[in-house]
């Protein structure tokens, strides 16, 4: 079977919206992370697609995707790490207790 | 490769130096030792490096086969981010040496300035892939240092909330990128990106890509529907940090906005995101404005200021000229000032008496009046009062959005006036605080340190003579004037 380029989009949006959907209900900071992560993958695949498909004599969209899969491993390093400190303080990572800032 | 090509990049080499030498010191030296010079150390050297900047004109190449350029627009910009950081390292140094932190100050010092770097990057990116790598570097080291204050809580809970925005913003900004690149034709330069994009290229995707990038770099400069996380943040973090979120890292957002959008898309500016960035720029500072009137925790208070205030800052993006990015950088050079003025008394007295509610600054001027002058020419400066610095800043970069004489130019202006207004009545309740309010003064008189002391001379002198002396705004025109073809592929 022939693929085309929607059969890679259209797990490259479902992504996005589930990392958008999930980035705004989780309650668990690791959660929130992991659906983050998911925005970042969808981010990534659509720059490997665009270039495989559109542009294939070209590398611009692959070498992107490396530096933005490092780029996103820091991101996520020091996530945890801020996640970990907060641990150390309340003892939880739940998102209502981390939340007593208002006012 | 040629090597030789990171010798045109002058102003990153310095603060590279510089970052190396505290590193380096830092990791020598003893306990005893690091105590007494690092500070200092850092001080001095900063100030030779901003001074070399001002100096060393630019080279005005462009290297890396496009990717990075260094002309006097730019060097301009880094030298005004420059003096904000300098202002910023004198008014913490009482902070660093407070026992909770002095045994981690090398590490405050570092990470700023590998921010400082990234901001740099994302300045004089002309490419999206070095911009990504910059806005990354300068937001990432900002979370560590917002949970800089190991002891507290509202440390931790500021940085969880500054990381997960932050991490939301970037992967929104790169999928914005993933679509610009679908119709880039393979290159993700500005310039080519400029040649793709043409007049006629309107689509649903380009509509959609700009809606990302924009929500993007919203969210670091906090403009309003991506504004949530400011007030928390700057609350929670350490002052010094929220003088230099507040400040450097908006400003350096700004022009990398006013950069991005002038260069790759600025030949669909009205048929694309001209009333994007209408919308938001009347949200961001009315919104703004309005939370601000009813805080009654001082950073709190400046953050929802410094929203509203980066609405007046896009209004040059607005404009998108060479006048617009000219009194962009005038406003922002002023906004520093009076900025970090308002902060520098904030941090001073939180050092004192770890006072931080605007009813503990009742009668301030009873038992410092030195503060409470520097506090009220801040406030007056932020609100635009003339014959300080704000109000030129202000008049400038309305002059400058009205310079293309439509009719919808005018309402953004005048609903900007409007909130001028408003702006005044909450700045002024500080004051009124300070110099009005008859209760007896809950600060007790104390001498405030060496640094801050010096921080708040420059802040006050920057506040009363920037707008008297047409020699700066002068020196922002020519400087973007002579960054030749800056905005030459700009085609509106």
């Amino acid at each position: 079977m022939d693929l085309s380029m929607l059969w890679y989009l259209v797990p490259s949006v479902v992504m996005l919206a589930c990392g958008v959907y999930g980035f705004v209900t989780r309650k668990n900071l690791i959660a929130i992370l992991i659906s983050l992560e998911l925005i970042l993958n969808s981010a990534d695949l659509n720059f490997v697609v665009f270039n495989r498909y559109l542009f294939p004599d070209m590398m611009e969209g692959m070498v992107f995707t490396l530096f933005s899969i490092a780029i996103a491993a820091a991101e996520t390093a020091v996530a945890i790490a801020i996640i970990i400190n907060v641990y150390r303080a309340v003892g939880a990572t739940d998102i209502n207790i981390v939340n007593k800032m208002k006012h | 490769m040629d090597y030789s090509q990171f010798g045109a990049m002058i102003p990153e080499l310095i603060v590279l130096g510089i970052f190396l030498v505290v590193f380096f010191a830092d990791l020598i030296a003893g306990d005893k030792s690091r105590k007494c010079f690092l500070t200092p150390l850092t001080t001095v050297l900063f100030a030779l490096g901003t001074v070399a900047i001002w100096v060393i004109p630019a080279s005005g190449e462009t290297v890396f086969g496009g990717m990075y350029v260094n002309d006097s627009a730019t060097n301009a910009i880094k030298a005004i981010l420059n003096i904000g950081v300098f202002i910023v390292f004198l008014q913490s140094a009482k902070w660093v040496e407070s026992d909770e932190v002095a045994i981690r100050k090398g590490e405050f010092y570092e990470l700023l300035l590998v921010t400082l770097f990234g901001m740099y990057l994302m300045v004089s990116a002309r490419h999206f892939l070095l911009f990504i790598i910059g806005l990354e570097s300068a937001s990432l080291p900002l979370a560590a240092m917002v949970a800089f204050n190991k002891n507290h809580y509202e440390s931790h809970e500021a940085a969880v909330k500054y990381i997960m925005t932050a991490v939301f913003s970037s992967a929104i900004l790169l999928v914005g990128l993933s679509f610009v690149y679908a119709f880039s034709g393979g290159s993700l330069y500005f310039q080519d990106l400029a040649v793709t994009i043409q007049t006629g290229s309107m689509s649903g995707l380009l509509i959609v890509a700009l809606a990302f990038v924009i929500a993007g770099l919203g969210f670091k400069l906090s403009l309003v529907p991506f504004h949530l996380w400011t007030a928390d943040v700057y609350q929670g973090a350490p002052t010094a940090i929220t003088s230099y979120l507040s400040v450097i890292s908006k400003g350096s957002a700004a022009f990398a906005f006013f950069i991005i959008f002038t260069q790759c898309f600025g030949s669909v500016y009205s048929d694309a995101w001209e009333w994007m960035l209408y919308a938001v720029i009347i949200a961001t500072i009315t919104v703004g404005n309005l939370f601000a009137i009813r805080q009654k925790n001082m950073k709190r208070f400046m953050a929802f200021s410094s929203i509203s205030q980066a609405g007046y800052i896009m209004l040059g993006a607005m404009a998108a000229d060479t006048l617009g990015l000219a009194s962009m950088i005038f406003y922002i050079f002023v906004y520093i000032v009076s900025n970090l003025g308002a902060f520098a008394v904030i941090s001073t007295i939180e050092n004192q008496t770890g006072r931080l509610s605007m009813d503990d600054y009742n009668g301030l001027h009873k038992t410092n009046p030195w503060l409470s002058f520097a506090m009220t020419l801040a406030m007056f400066s932020l609100a635009g009062i003339p014959p300080f610095a704000g109000f030129f800043s202000k008049i400038l970069i309305f002059t400058s959005v009205t310079g293309t004489g439509s009719m919808a130019l005018y309402m953004l202006v005048l609903i900007a006036l409007i909130n001028t207004i408003i702006s005044l009545y909450y700045y002024l309740l500080v004051v009124k605080a300070i110099w009005i309010s008859p209760e007896a003064p809950k600060v007790e008189s104390f001498r405030s340190d060496c640094g801050s002391r010096i921080a708040l001379w420059i802040c006050v002198a920057g506040i009363v003579f920037f707008g008297l002396v047409p020699y700066i705004y002068q020196y922002c025109v020519s400087s973007v004037e002579a960054s030749a073809g800056f905005l030459s592929m700009f085609g509106v």
